[in-house]
């Protein structure tokens, strides 16, 4: 067998199994790409929400996303006790300034960063938010403390339309 | 595949059988010797082929009902429930079947546990079990969504997230399982279908776990390898036909009790109301036979770890085969082993009932014991034990106990090496 001959075989086969690879990738990447969020779901509109009956101490949940999002008036109490923690105590350290930016509204997803649960208001160790499944606890920054979730609980994009709206998304 | 060859007598049955050998597959099935000391935990191959079966037949009568839809699903179980003749008689069968389905499983796998089933050579037949095991977790997980109640939702919700616990990747992926944002419509409109394609995929692995099965043979109780066919052995049929439908029959009993009795009894109330994404129930517990597994996910007080040990529990199973480093398969045999057996056996019932409590406390201490405990059964103790002990001499053959004869020749030179 002259070596010349087997080299022209191998280019063959190579350039037969690339071609190969590439039609079965761009055949297979359709079937799995149709279980990505469709347009329809990537559509849904930003959420508005009137939070002018929200007396402080409360917090209301609204649906965004198919995901609970708790918006909560905070009393002076809990933004200073959110405000003096020190960051080294923070298993994610995250400022309350940066996730409250109005301190009295506290916006923020209400699902547990470990598996998805929605934790229970005013509960817990740190007088935020207890998640029951797995027992997290979060402070009244909605910043995880004690427990098996990894990080503080989401703050989603929302702005105030005006003093009493504000929009989700 | 047959040990002899086999000829049909009637003319039309040969004319069939030389185009497709269908009746020399079923005189194989017939004439199969079997060693004949095979207890009642040698039943359960046969249970669970029924159990199978009944979720495969009572599966497609649901599905005629049922609708794969977030606003009507719950309804339509419902309806199925109340509406539809003989609707509740399917739905518990369904429902407590999967339950039936595994406790036979679990009896079963731990049957091969006691009898070292899983030694060489019946590697294959092992590993294709945990694959089906692996399925019959996937389907029944998904199953369980479909009636869209409350656990329903917040089990998907929580079981899809442990895929968020994969660096990088692990949001996308749980986007791409649930198409949104969260559990919904698509999540569960493709768990319906992924739930109708499994039993299929396990028929099919059903059919090459008995294929692997059949070209060493049963292992025994004894464990030793036996002569086929020989005074070691008695055919398939009538012989072990008729007693694994003996032992079918008391496991319908069984099964018929919880159905007609207590259908309830192994679900959760809270799936009886229907699914909302705003409120978790106080005490999200997945259903009994996944609570082990689920006490090991708990123990672990990081995220990614805590899955992957979970993950590792099972998947350790599939290399048993060579943890387990004794040449002797049965624990009649092995002293020590037999009792770590048993401790294994109150290891996973210990993390069953750890799995079922809140996450604290004591409870979380007797999960992280019993996980550890887990771990060190398999990685340390079952190698190590492989070669330290002493075993008791394994007779030469299934009747040599009793009659004192009929040596098994490749037994008696495996013996000398075994004894040694």
């Amino acid at each position: 067998m002259s070596e010349k001959k087997t080299k022209r075989r191998d280019f063959l086969f190579t350039a037969t199994y690339a071609v190969g690879v590439v039609g079965v990738g761009a055949t297979v990447w359709p079937m799995i790409d149709q279980m990505n969020p469709d347009a329809s779901v990537k559509a849904l509109a930003s959420t508005e929400v009137d939070v002018s009956a929200v007396n402080p101490g409360k917090t209301i949940t609204v649906l965004w996303r198919g995901k609970p999002v708790f918006i909560r008036r905070r009393t002076q109490d809990e933004i200073a006790e959110a405000r003096s923690v020190k960051l080294d105590d923070l298993k994610h350290p995250e400022t309350d300034e940066d996730r409250a930016k109005n301190p009295e509204w506290l916006v923020m997803l209400g699902v547990c960063t470990h598996l998805g649960c929605v934790p229970l208001d005013q509960k817990g160790d740190y007088n935020g938010w207890f998640c029951p499944c797995h027992g997290s606890h979060y402070d009244t920054s909605g910043r995880i403390r004690k427990g098996p979730a990894p990080t503080n609980m989401e703050i989603p994009k929302y702005e105030f339309v005006d003093a009493n709206t504000i929009k989700i998304g | 595949m047959s040990d002899h060859e086999y000829i049909p007598k009637s003319k039309v049955g040969k004319w069939f059988n030389d185009r497709l050998p269908l009746l020399t597959l079923a005189n194989h099935l017939t004439d199969y010797p079997t060693p004949k000391n095979l207890n009642y935990w040698w039943t359960f191959g046969g249970i669970l082929t029924f159990c199978l079966i009944t979720q495969i037949v009572t599966g497609l009568v649901l599905a005629m009902h049922y609708i794969a839809h977030a606003d009507m699903a719950f309804d339509s179980v419902e309806h199925i429930m109340r509406d539809v003749n003989y609707g509740w008689l399917i739905r518990y069968i369904h429902a407590n079947g999967a339950s039936m389905f595994f406790l036979a499983v679990y009896i079963h796998i731990f049957r091969s546990l006691f009898y070292g089933s899983y030694k060489s050579p019946r590697e294959i037949i092992w590993i294709i079990g945990i694959i089906i095991y692996l399925l019959m977790m996937a389907a029944a997980f998904m199953g369980y969504v479909l009636p869209w109640g409350q656990m329903s939702f917040w089990g998907a919700t929580v079981i899809t997230n442990l895929f968020s616990a994969i660096p990088l990747v692990g949001e996308g992926i749980v986007t791409w399982l649930w198409g949104g944002y969260s559990v919904d419509n698509p999540t569960l409109t493709r768990f319906f279908t992924l739930h109708y394609l499994i039993p299929f995929l396990i028929l099919g692995l059903v059919v090459l776990h008995i294929w692997a099965l059949h070209v060493p043979g049963n292992n025994n109780p004894v464990g030793i390898d036996i002569k086929k066919p020989s005074k070691d052995t008695v055919p398939f049929h009538p012989y072990i036909v008729i007693k694994d439908g003996f032992a079918l029959l008391m496991f319908m009993i069984v099964f018929a009790f919880f159905v007609f009795y207590t259908p309830n009894i192994l679900g959760h109330a809270d799936n009886y109301i229907e699914a909302d994404p705003l409120v978790t129930p106080a005490h999200i517990v997945p259903e009994w036979y996944l609570l082990p597994f689920y006490a090991i996910l708990r123990s672990v007080p990081d995220k990614l770890l805590g899955v992957v040990a979970m993950l590792s529990a099972i998947l350790i199973l599939a290399a048993l085969p060579w943890l387990d480093t004794s040449k002797v398969r049965s624990a009649v045999f092995r002293p020590l082993y037999r009792q770590f057996y048993w401790i294994l056996v109150a290891d996973v019932l210990i993390l069953g009932y750890v799995g079922a409590m809140p996450a604290e406390g004591l409870y979380l201490l007797i999960a992280r014991v019993a996980t550890a405990y887990y771990f060190l059964h398999f990685l340390v103790i079952l190698p190590v034990l492989g070669l330290k002990e002493k075993t008791v001499p394994v007779p030469l053959s299934i009747t040599e106990p009793i009659l004192g004869g009929s040596p098994n020749l490749a037994t008696a030179k495996n013996k000398e090496s075994l004894n040694n």
